[in-house]
């Protein structure tokens, strides 16, 4: 038990560190940025919207490894990383559509409109869930990991077919109209604006890993319960 | 050679199981036509108006029967542990995953045969002329579902639900499929030629060869579930 100590006062470090972070980067993002010349101020749900994607993004790409490396060394620890990965991944995915939609509304008129990105975006969230749903419905343990491994690979394996699909769809059909106008070449961009979105960024990035490590001790700690309980004969 | 003569024996064997049970074919079939029948009962479809809907409502009904037949397609197997006595036979796991998805094709290819003029029929299509392009890609269309199909039907042959599971995890990953395939018959059916859907076809192979590669060298790990 007294390993645990230092795991946990690092978790809880970098806990305070996001939340330290993320206020800054609201303060950055709610004030100090000028208002956008076109939207308004819903367009300061970017600050949130950008960093919840690109976090959820790197999630998949968790999921991957861990994918690969339980596949290659069947270690739990790396099912593990790919499971909570997984699950934090559909949870910032989530969170990406429910903010975009907030910001479509008054910007586009529409909650949701089927464009090439939203379109991908809203694929990963029902690859992902898939992913989830297939281990949660297998009992064995070993077996649920094995499954969810190899989806995991050919998931990813098949995102750049899927995002090359749904782009050639849109654009076979009509070409984007309704993103393009407001999006500002990088010279126009005010640097606070840039400053928010990076403190933000720096900031979800913080949130993850401390996420992902709470996560990661409760898939520990779940299999430790397992194995203990297996041991007194309790199963 | 070794792993074309080991496909050839397991998919003879399961060819002689379904043509003498037929349980999956029939059905199959059967709920092919029935989805023709709900499609125009459920879009009133005027014919001026089908052929432009005509490859998504085609490709519906190929997704629907096949997630049928997939659902079974280890149907034989999971009886009297029959899994593990093919699995404990020196067979190359690459020659099971191969005979299964020939299987799987040839199933949904006998489908094809029945739905796709029995379409033509029951909407009045007039463009009969076609129906070489159309059967060609529906073909690269069937290859792409089954090949991805039999891993994912492999992959959740011991869960719970697996039928329910089952499209659950592969409907988003067909997507590519399932446009491309659309696109080059809508392509098809519009100009009766393949033209500006050249490289959706090209997708529509690229998916093709890319998975059935996968398939065969993840499939030790996939059967080993």
């Amino acid at each position: 038990m007294k390993t645990q100590q230092p795991q946990k006062s690092r978790a809880r470090f970098l806990g305070a560190l996001a939340l330290i972070t993320i206020a800054f980067g609201l303060y950055w993002a709610l004030v100090q940025a000028p208002r956008d010349a076109l939207q308004g101020d819903v367009q300061r749900i970017m600050y949130l919207h950008l960093p919840s994607i690109l976090t959820a993004y790197l999630s998949f790409f968790l999921v991957f490894i861990g994918s690969c490396l339980y596949l290659w060394k069947r270690e739990k620890r790396d099912d593990n990383l790919a499971h909570s990965a997984a699950e934090l991944g559909v949870l910032f995915t989530a969170l990406t559509i429910i903010e975009g939609s907030i910001w479509g509304k008054p910007t586009w008129g529409v909650w949701w409109t089927w464009d090439a990105r939203l379109t991908l975006t809203a694929i990963l969230l029902l690859i992902y869930s898939g992913y989830l749903m297939l281990r949660s419905l297998i009992d064995d343990e070993d077996r649920a990991a094995l499954s969810a491994a190899i989806l995991g690979i050919i998931g990813f394996l098949d995102i750049p077919l899927i995002h090359m699909s749904v782009y050639w769809w849109r654009t076979l059909h009509q070409p984007p109209s309704i993103l393009r106008p407001d999006k500002l070449p990088w010279e126009n961009v005010h640097p606070a604006m840039l400053t928010a979105l990076a403190i933000n960024f720096v900031g979800f990035l913080l949130l993850y890993f401390y996420l992902l490590s709470l996560r990661l001790r409760l898939g520990e700690v779940r299999s430790e319960i397992k194995t203990r309980r297996l041991n007194q004969g309790a199963y | 050679m070794k792993l074309l003569r080991e496909t050839y024996l397991v998919l003879r064997k399961d060819l002689i199981l379904q043509l003498r049970r037929r349980d999956s074919l029939l059905t199959m079939f059967f709920f092919g036509t029935l989805l023709l029948f709900v499609f125009h009962l459920s879009f009133d479809l005027v014919p001026d108006r089908v052929s432009e809907m005509a490859p998504g409502l085609l490709w519906l009904a190929f997704l629907f029967t096949g997630t049928l037949g997939l659902a079974q397609l280890f149907g034989a197997e999971r009886e009297n542990q029959c899994l593990d006595a093919l699995l404990l036979s020196p067979l190359d796991r690459g020659a099971l995953f191969l005979a299964k998805v020939c299987l799987n094709f040839i199933l949904m290819l006998l489908v094809e045969l029945v739905i796709i003029p029995l379409f033509w029929i029951l909407f009045n299509l007039q463009t009969w002329v076609l129906m070489p392009q159309v059967f060609l890609i529906s073909l690269l269309g069937t290859i792409g579902f089954c090949v991805l199909g039999t891993v994912m039907s492999a992959l959740t042959l011991r869960a719970r639900a697996r039928e329910l599971l089952l499209p659950l995890v592969l409907f988003p990953l067909m997507i590519p499929v399932i446009l491309a395939t659309i696109q080059c018959l809508g392509a098809v059916l519009r100009t009766g030629e393949i033209g500006d859907a050249l490289p959706w076809l090209r997708l529509l192979i690229g998916f093709d060869v890319i998975f059935l590669t996968l398939g065969v060298l993840v499939f030790d790990w996939v059967i080993e579930i």
